[in-house]
């Protein structure tokens, strides 16, 4: 019954989506307020009927329906009950139907704490996005439908991919979906904008706030992707430039840039075009990933059970909204007023350069990801474009993009000095120097390119920090008033020093992979194996039942100079339901780096098949990440940047309505 | 500056960037593509050894040996032809005698290949998708049938 009424949820979403996909189009194209109003109860209502949906399935999978083809095909009664919670997303259909339910809570957010926007902006951007939901919603109902009954229904569910038991799971992919989605706002604002032929830096003021949530939690999603991926597959890999890995880095890449250059938008009325244009490009790219990751064109852990018909779909509705925002673009761009054009040594330009470089490498990786796809369906020759290939474009110009970053984030608006700049970036450029000379003259023959990055990496650090230093503290200034200023500096500088100094954080994580050391070997219980600065002992390799698994662990002590610093318990666990096993790596975090074995059978000798690493300050590569979307979510605490504050500002009332009351 | 100057600096340096990360791509590019190849097809295209390639296929079965030092040996058949493959390392835990895998590494003479990665499935319900093809090719596929 819940299911049927999830499902029945689902289909009037689908006609909500539908009215307020044209109703508020033409209430705003006539000026109708009354019919352009419709859009925000619409969007709540849309929001609600999908929530419901959702939970439906959630249900379904708590109480392990097997009467639902889904639950049957990815559940189990034997699972851990959070398992059971986040196998609702761990398959295509519950996958799509998260999609769904974030891209409608993001149209309520507009609906609910946009009443500061003009209305007729508000109506247009959320026609679009409901014109998204309508695609997506009818792509679910009628080629993907999770409330599938089965008949007879089972006793047994074939269990969820014993890959996708684990708490990843449940983070990863909502983490991940609130940003590629959340791109979807930006691109509805950026059609909007288009659809009325108007554009100004109050736009870019509404659409800053989204971008930025959107582009933290694809940051956090990332990373949790990468270090998930590092942790479960055995072998201490955090990033392999996969297709489906590079689906996710291109709306980064363009929604870095658009981060940045809205910001020129707001503060110089310029780069307007441009600004539209990543925004479109950034939710392509959404798409583009979407239509990789589902439609079983890639082989991947992401591709589950393909069926062509979905691809097909997908593919529609990719040529749809691209090629129809596109063409929008070409269309109205030039009613789009020009701003001034400015000087090229100054915040703005370096803006620019960031534009320029991050759009590139997104064009790098782009041809890399879509190069086979193309020569398969012309030439019919299956080729792989191997990590070299990326490491070698990708990595030329983002390190670029690093060396200039600390100077972009010093120049001021306008014109700037750049001699200045480079004078007071002096001593985070001679400590970067002496980092790069010191880790070659110790680590004398090692490689290259780490020492390299490494000192880049603390140049960026120190560099973006001199900013704020600088800022707030010169010479002869008292402890109170540095404090002062401190306190007085605005929120989003703090922000984008500290997204900066992440950016060095995890450069530097990165660069410290170059000082790692690994050895597979047969280990013996009791014999001691070094690796890097370690010794690691298996004690005792026993049998352990999980609670629909059992496993093989080996109990491991790691010593460091003879004494212990840490236990560790690496395992290999088998599933009965699907036969099939996985790789628990034993992992110990030491001083920031990571001490991490994977075992892989035991000999009939006796002795453990492992790999074992080490690697120095590992973690910064996700730290970095997290300190990136900690300086995206001050800047959005900014309050100047508040959502709506402007329009109440030229309303003339008070910012808290609460105290006017 | 002037208005036009400007403008000019703006175009040449973004025409320089995409211009040099244009040139490092088509370079890397030329050096870092990996073809696929069934054990057929190299035997039909009479590849050169220490050409630089992925193979794939299925394990056959009975051929798996493993030998100290974590060193293993097995064939990789699409049923028409195999290949001998030797690695050294951990196999994926979804390995198994008779399942689709795919390896990466070199060719060393003909029959012979020294893999340096080896991917297995993900998980039973599908294998990877060139194995799929490649197996087609052969006429050992029937869609929809014993999907494994």
């Amino acid at each position: 019954m819940i299911v049927e009424i999830g499902h029945y949820a689902l289909t009037l979403a689908l006609a909500l989506a539908l009215v307020q996909a044209t109703v508020p189009l033409w209430g705003a194209a006539r000026g109708d307020e009354s019919l352009a109003g419709v859009a925000t109860n619409c969007a709540l209502g849309q929001f609600a009927l999908i929530a419901l949906s959702f939970g439906a399935l959630v249900q379904a999978h708590l109480a392990s329906d097997f009467s639902v083809l889904n639950v049957a095909e990815n559940s189990h009664s034997a699972v851990p009950t959070i398992y059971k919670i986040s196998g609702t997303w761990g398959n295509h259909e519950g996958s799509m139907l998260l999609w769904v339910l974030i891209l409608a809570f993001f149209g309520a957010l507009v609906a609910a704490m946009g009443r500061g926007l003009p209305a007729m902006l508000r109506a247009n951007v959320l026609a679009v996005q409901a014109l998204i939901s309508t695609a997506f919603l009818a792509f679910i109902l009628l080629t993907s439908n999770p409330f599938e009954r089965l008949v007879p229904a089972p006793f047994e569910g074939r269990d969820l991919n014993p890959v996708l038991q684990d708490l990843g799971l449940a983070i990863h992919p909502p983490l991940l979906y609130l940003g590629y989605v959340g791109f979807s706002i930006v691109f509805s604002f950026a059609v909007a904008a288009l659809i009325e032929g108007r554009i100004d830096a109050a736009w870019a003021r509404f659409v800053r706030p989204f971008a930025l949530v959107a582009w933290g939690f694809l940051t956090l999603g990332i990373a949790m992707g990468s270090y998930w991926a590092y942790y479960t597959l055995g072998w201490g890999g955090f990033w392999f430039w996969d297709p489906v890995e590079n689906a996710s880095l291109m709306p980064w890449l363009a929604g870095t840039a658009f981060v940045h250059s809205v910001a020129v938008m707001e503060k110089r009325d310029a780069l307007k075009v441009w600004t539209i244009f990543l925004a479109i490009l950034a939710f392509s790219f959404s798409l583009l990933g979407t239509f990789l990751v589902r439609s079983g064109v890639l082989t991947s852990v992401h591709a589950f059970a393909s069926d062509p018909r979905r691809g097909v779909f997908i593919l529609a509705i990719l040529a749809l909204f691209i090629g129809g925002s596109l063409a929008l673009f070409a269309w109205r761009a030039q009613l789009l007023k020009q701003g001034g054009i400015f000087a090229p040594v100054s915040r703005e330009g370096a803006l620019v350069l960031n534009n320029l470089l991050l759009t590139t490498t997104c064009a790098g990786v782009f041809v890399g990801t879509l190069y086979p796809l193309a020569l398969e369906q012309l030439t019919g020759e299956k080729i792989t474009v191997g990590a070299p290939f990326f490491n070698m474009t990708c990595g030329a110009v983002l390190l670029a993009l690093c060396f200039v970053m600390p100077f972009g984030q010093s120049l001021a608006w306008k014109r700037g000095d750049l001699l200045g700049v480079a004078q007071r970036l002096a001593v985070a450029g001679a400590a970067g120097l002496c980092a790069w000379a010191g880790l070659i003259a110790v680590k004398r023959g090692g490689p290259v390119l780490a020492p390299l990055a490494a000192g880049l990496a603390v140049y960026i650090v120190l560099g973006s920090a001199s900013e704020i230093v600088a800022r707030v503290w010169r010479p002869g200034l008292p402890a109170s008033a540095a404090l002062a200023r401190a306190r007085g500096l605005p929120l989003s500088a703090w922000g984008s020093a500290l997204a900066h100094i992440g950016v060095g954080v995890t450069l530097l994580g990165l660069a410290a992979t170059g000082f790692g050391s690994e050895t597979i070997a047969a280990m013996r219980v009791g014999a001691p194996q070094t690796v890097g600065p370690y010794e690691v002992t298996i004690d005792a390799v026993s049998e352990r039942p999980g609670p629909n698994y059992s496993e093989v662990v080996a109990k491991a002590s790691i010593r460091s100079a003879g004494a212990l610093v840490a236990s560790i318990e690496p395992a290999k666990r088998s599933f009965a339901a699907r036969q099939t096993s996985t790789t628990q790596a034993g992992i110990a975090t030491l001083n920031f780096g990571q001490l991490y074995v994977s075992i892989g059978e035991q000999g009939a000798d006796g002795a453990v098949a492992a790999r074992l690493y080490w690697k120095p300050l590992v973690t910064f590569i996700w730290l970095g990440a997290c300190l990136m979307a900690l300086g995206g979510a001050l800047s959005l605490a900014d309050r100047r940047l508040r959502f709506g504050v402007p329009a109440r500002a030229r309303r003339g009332l008070p910012s808290q309505p609460a105290a006017a009351r | 500056m002037t208005r036009r100057g400007r403008r000019l600096t703006m175009i040449g340096v973004a025409l320089g960037v995409v211009g040099v990360a244009a040139a490092i791509a088509l370079y890397a590019l030329s050096d870092n593509i990996v073809f696929f190849y069934s054990p057929s097809e190299i035997v039909k295209k009479d590849i050169a050894p220490g050409a630089r390639l992925r193979v794939g296929g299925l394990v056959k079965e009975g051929t798996l040996v493993k030998s100290a030092g974590q060193r293993a040996a097995f064939a990789i058949t699409d049923s028409a032809e195999e290949i001998r493959v030797s690695y050294e390392g951990l196999l994926p835990d979804l390995f198994r005698e008779g399942q689709g895998v795919v390896a990466e590494g070199v060719l060393e003479a003909p029959g012979q290949f020294r893999a340096e990665t080896v991917l297995a499935k993900h998980d039973e319900r599908y294998m990877p998708r060139e194995v799929v093809d490649a197996l087609k090719k052969q006429g050992r596929w029937q869609e929809g049938a014993a999907k494994p």
